[in-house]
């Protein structure tokens, strides 16, 4: 339809005898909204969004969506979104990880270990934890290239192994039992404590209760005192991801690797660097909740992080990623990852009886899934 | 910039003294017990069109797959410009200016055509400590490039599968000879396209052999060999059976040479001359 009032626009105009430079130009034209749109892979994310807000502002008690109310569920929401995020990247670029969660837990063990047995300083802990957690991405990814196998069951190996490491390591270290206590105690006074646990902002957030303009306690502090600071890594990490995966080569190859890793490389796309690159950067985020968790916990256990795989890969699907590889969002994974926080949280808020929470995400996992497929054999004409 | 290098290729190429921009000798390749290549050679000139014949499984694909860098010959020199090469990944072939578009097209239905036509080369701008595609010069070359050999994509954002499939052809013929400074490798362009768009892919290779470039044009189709072809080169069961000068042969002996002689002869004439 477009092309008509195109062509009609064209011949209304000036109908010169040589048209064919204007007409070139002229075919120049803009895509409909409605197609810009339908496009975007995390459509059905946002159309979720939407619901699910609706819902709770029909069915939650006021408090949910007051500035303490939004917090509350943005933590977890956080929390999960960082994995979320990596194993949206992950899967746009045609692999699954299955052991994040399990990476949680065994990254925990480390940062714990690190900390209060070995006394080694924050920032040592933070490195060590990340070098270690990278290396074990590193070797998931290897394994996967080299072997061909498919990386759902390499990982779905390791699921079991690090959750086994991180038990029979956590008796190691505190001799006996499975939780590791002392982390509040070892991080006393670490100038990097702040940027990993605890509020951020709190100055602005002073400030605003200074203006009136949030909600105070009688004696002027504000109720909500800044925002935690997973929120903050949870933002700029979603921020950061999906300009990479929109907007720059790298993005461009990893779209390039999950789509069809064949014609990637034989078009000079360096598919396995890409794809070892992802693996790390997801072992990496999970290195990063097992931080900001143990910090907040002030202990870590070998229940840590337990089935966040799933709901890592579910928040990505609603947030648009095909698990064919080759499509996806990274702003829609950590959309999808909100959603979680909302409904997680949301029941509180509501008389219903919170054991729905499970099917209610099996539900809009299912419909994101019809619905992602639907959208996108219409956007991308496949056949 | 890659625009750039490009054209600094094509220049450096035409200012070098010989001809032969691909020299090939007794390649051999084996897939495990599968012998694909038993011993070819060829030669590719400067402003030529190399035709590969061979009926199917005769190791048209599999050369081209170890010029292009997909596959490591088992044995046997090959030379780019006089220097022999020994490439290690698709990525040294398009660094060394040769260019192919696959049978299999090397294309990824679900990216836009935009990403698909600059995949592994893309053209990066700088901000500062940032780095990113520049998706204006990249949609705006897509478009005129595509425009040049007469398809008119209107939206360079929409996802190929959206494409018909001489489309898609056509957009990867674009792609590699935008990029493709010295050596451009057709591997059966003709098959999927109907004759408007074959005529449009001869004619473009035509033009791309003017400019100097060295083609290596794959088909079954002698019609469509005789069209553009200067050279002819026939491939039986991983042997190259011969080579040819335009004015060496014709397309009868072409055709019978092809299919290794009399069946198909007798087949054509019990067809009335068909085939
Ligand atoms: N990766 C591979 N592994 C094993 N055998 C292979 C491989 N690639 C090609 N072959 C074999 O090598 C032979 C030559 O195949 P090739 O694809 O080069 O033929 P072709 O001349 O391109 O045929 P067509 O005209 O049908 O495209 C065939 O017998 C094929 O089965
Ligand atoms: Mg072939």
């Amino acid at each position: 339809m477009v092309d008509k009032t195109a062509q009609s626009g064209g011949e209304a105009a000036a109908e010169p005898p040589d048209t064919t430079p204007a007409q070139a130009d002229e075919r120049i034209r803009e895509v409909s909204a409605m197609t810009k749109i339908l496009r975007r892979p995390e459509l059905g994310a946002i159309a979720g969004l939407i619901l699910v807000t609706v819902f709770f502002l029909i069915t939650a008690n006021a408090n949910m969506f007051t500035l303490a109310g939004i917090m509350n569920f943005m933590a977890p929401a956080a929390q999960l979104g960082i994995l979320a995020i990596g194993a949206a990247l992950l899967m746009v670029g045609g692999e699954f990880d299955l052991s994040v969660g399990s990476m949680v837990a065994f990254a925990g063990l480390v940062f714990g270990t690190c900390l209060v047995v070995l006394g080694i300083p924050l920032p040592g802990a933070i490195v060590i934890t990340f070098i270690v957690a990278g290396a074990m991405g590193a070797l998931n990814g290897q394994i996967v290239l080299r072997t061909g196998l498919p990386s759902f069951i390499v990982t779905l190996a390791f699921l079991f192994i690090l959750r086994g490491m991180t038990l029979v390591g956590l008796k190691w270290a505190t001799g006996g039992s499975t939780q590791l206590r002392g982390v509040k105690e070892a991080v006393e006074g670490s100038w990097l404590a702040g940027f990993f646990s605890g509020d951020a902002l709190e100055g602005l957030f002073a400030w605003f209760a200074s203006m009136g303009w949030v909600d105070t306690f009688k004696n002027g502090l504000p109720k909500v005192q800044g925002v935690p600071v997973e929120v903050i890594w949870f933002v700029i990490f979603a921020a950061v991801a999906t300009w990479v995966l929109v907007r720059t080569r790298f993005g461009n190859w990893i779209f390039a690797a999950g789509g069809d890793a064949n014609a990637a490389r034989n078009s000079g796309v360096a598919v396995n660097r890409v794809k070892t690159i992802l693996f790390i950067l997801t072992a990496c985020c999970a290195a990063l909740v097992a931080i900001l968790t143990v910090l907040d916990a002030g202990s870590t256990d070998a229940r840590r992080g337990f089935q966040k795989e799933f709901e890592a890969i579910i928040a990505a699907v609603i947030g648009g990623c095909l698990l064919t590889g080759g499509y996806g969002s990274a702003i829609g994974a950590a959309i999808g990852a909100v959603i979680f926080g909302m409904v997680l949280i949301g029941l509180t808020y509501t008389t219903i009886d919170q054991d729905w929470y499970l099917v209610f995400l099996g539900g809009m996992l299912l419909t994101a899934v019809l619905f992602n497929n639907f959208i996108r054999k219409r956007a991308t004409g496949e056949r | 910039m890659t625009d750039n290098s490009s054209t600094n290729g094509a220049s450096n190429g035409a200012a070098n003294g010989s001809d032969v921009l691909i020299d090939v000798r007794d390649v051999v390749k084996h897939f495990g017990s599968v012998i694909a290549l038993n011993g070819v050679s060829m030669a590719v000139n400067r402003g030529q069109v190399l035709c590969l014949l061979g009926d199917n499984g005769a190791g048209k694909s599999t050369l081209i797959k170890t010029l292009a860098g997909v596959h490591k010959p088992t044995a046997g020199e090959f030379r780019v410009e006089g220097r022999a090469v020994d490439f290690n990944s698709p990525r040294d072939a398009l660094d060394a200016g040769i260019a192919t578009v696959y049978q299999d097209l090397a294309m990824i239905p679900l990216m836009s055509v935009t990403r698909n036509f600059f995949m592994g080369r893309e053209p990066v701008k700088r901000l500062g400590p940032f780095r990113f595609i520049n998706f204006d010069e990249a949609d705006k070359t897509t478009r005129e490039e595509m425009q040049k050999i007469g398809i008119d994509v209107r939206d360079p954002q929409q996802a190929v599968g959206t494409l018909s499939g001489g489309e898609r052809q056509c957009v990867a013929i674009a792609r590699a000879v935008y990029f493709g400074a010295k050596v451009l490798i057709l591997d059966e362009p003709t098959s999927a396209l109907g004759v408007a768009q074959t005529s449009m892919v001869l004619k473009y290779v035509d033009q791309v052999r003017n400019k100097g470039l060295g083609v290596i044009f794959i088909t079954h189709n002698v019609r469509h060999a005789m069209a553009v072809g200067d050279r002819f080169t026939v491939l039986n069961r991983g042997k190259t059976l011969g080579n040819f000068a335009r004015d060496e042969i014709n397309m009868d002996e072409l055709q019978n040479l092809m299919a290794g002689g009399k069946e198909l002869q007798q087949l054509s004439a019990s067809l009335g001359g068909t085939v």
